[in-house]
């Protein structure tokens, strides 16, 4: 019968605000960082000509991708614990979250390294550069502004995804919106406080991403 | 006579069964000018990439300066790069970094690969760029430049890391008409400094005036060799012959 409760959306702005803050932005940005700085790893890793270090990197992209993110955080949380291994809820999510980033990211960046013509390796293998220089002073930067509308999307869909670190207690904005709503009973109001939140963070990070990709792109486009 | 400063013998190179190099030698002496010329496919460039290991041949030796590498005894990667700091090389398709300025890219090898000081090596690489004529471009991107400057720059940044000797693969074929000239202008007064200079390439009238030396190569050998007055004004071989009557008059 109720509708929207408006002066229950004024009076929960601050504490859903104050989690986006404390928890939802900082386990995103942590998780976004740790899984990225994965992902390169993983990327270099699975383009290597030995199997011995691609084969693992490979078996990480498809245990990572072909089951659930809930159920991965659940193996973590409540799982790890049989054999011994207990983790606080902090903890948890970012491991959870990293490794699930660092599969989908990886793959970007994979395909961006690839996509750097040959002749850029060879004119700077020309001068004297080695692998490693190379790809940090040559292949990388040029594989990041290929890869930034795809880690774009990876990013937008991980601070959606953090809610999920819910069910391993770890307080964000989506959780706190539960606890609210359950003391209240306006599931509507609070959820979709919630709803506004997470859409305006999106908002922000796709302007963000338009501008970083223009601003990669300067040098490039004739 | 002294040994020449470049020394490639006997290079043997397949792709797949394609066997592109089936035993060739090259001989270059310090300062001087050599061009490849052939058909597509006549393996020239194949030779040109095997002087600095961007292609590994099955066999055969290279020498530049006092580095060697035998082909057959499957040199590491560091052996590899060793021949290769050698030498400079043009790309056809100038490959300049796209995320670096001119000046930059110019001192891409001194500083990123060589370690030597970021000012000296700027300072060197401004006078290269004066030197092709790019003195006012070293803030500019490769992509504000135009094909000719873009190629000026490959030169530029080629030179830089102080090679005993220049490859150059196709400097002018990607570029406009028009745009050909400048860049033979700067190899034209490259090869007047004493620059050591192995060029493939399809400007006859550049090989005439400018090369020492002129290969003639087809089907993975080397046909016939010599003094541009002598290859491409009196070939002796019917092949030489008939490559440069279609090159003369392609229709």
């Amino acid at each position: 019968m109720s509708g929207i409760d408006w002066d229950l959306v004024r009076s929960s702005l601050w504490p859903l605000g104050r989690e986006l803050l404390q928890g939802t932005l900082p386990l995103t940005a942590v998780t976004f960082a740790l899984g990225l700085a994965l992902a390169v790893l993983v990327a270099l890793m699975r383009l290597s000509g030995n199997r011995l270090v691609s084969a693992p990197a490979q078996f990480y992209v498809s245990v990572i991708r072909g089951t659930p993110l809930l159920l991965q955080l659940f193996i973590i949380f409540f799982g790890l614990p049989s054999l011994g291994l207990t983790l606080d809820p902090w903890p948890s999510a970012i491991i959870g979250l990293s490794l699930n980033v660092g599969a989908y990211a990886s793959e970007a960046v994979r395909g961006a390294i690839l996509a750097v013509p040959r002749g850029q390796w060879e004119a700077a293998m020309t001068v004297g550069m080695g692998r490693v220089t190379t790809l940090r002073r040559v292949v990388l930067p040029q594989a990041a502004r290929i890869a930034v509308p795809s880690l774009g999307n990876t990013l937008i869909s991980l601070v959606k995804d953090t809610s999920l670190v819910s069910v391993v207690l770890f307080t964000e904005l989506f959780r706190q919106a539960q606890i609210i709503a359950g003391q209240t009973f306006e599931y509507f109001t609070l959820y979709g406080v919630a709803a506004v939140y997470y859409w305006v963070v999106c908002l922000v990070l796709s302007f963000g991403q338009t501008r970083l990709e223009a601003r990669l792109s300067r040098h490039v486009a004739a | 006579m002294t040994a020449p400063l470049l020394e490639a013998r006997g290079l043997v190179k397949s792709f797949g069964d394609n066997r592109v190099l089936r035993g060739v030698d090259v001989a270059v002496p310090a300062g001087s000018v050599t061009c490849l010329i052939g058909p597509s496919g006549s393996g020239k460039t194949t030779v040109l990439r095997s002087l600095n290991g961007l292609e590994t041949p099955e066999s055969g030796t290279v020498r530049v300066g006092d580095v060697e590498l035998d082909w057959s005894a499957r040199p590491d990667a560091r052996a590899v790069a060793r021949l290769r700091g050698q030498s400079g090389m043009v790309f056809q398709a100038h490959n300049l970094f796209p995320h670096l300025t001119v000046l930059d890219n110019v001192t891409s090898g001194p500083v990123f690969a060589q370690g030597r000081p970021r000012a000296e090596a700027q300072e060197e690489a401004r006078a290269l760029l004066a030197r092709v004529g790019l003195a006012d471009k070293a803030d500019s991107f490769p992509v504000q430049l135009s094909g000719g400057q873009q190629q000026r720059v490959g030169i530029a940044r080629a030179l830089a890391t102080r090679p005993e000797v220049v490859l150059f693969d196709e400097p002018t074929s990607a570029l406009d008409p028009e745009l050909v000239g400048e860049v033979l202008q700067v190899m034209q007064s490259l090869a007047a400094e004493g620059w050591t200079m192995v060029v493939v390439t399809h400007e006859m009238r550049f090989a005439r005036q400018v090369a020492d030396q002129v290969l003639f190569l087809d089907g993975g050998v080397v046909v016939e060799h010599g003094p541009p007055s002598a290859v491409l004004v009196e070939p002796r071989e019917a092949r030489t012959r008939q490559f440069l009557q279609r090159l003369l008059d392609p229709l």
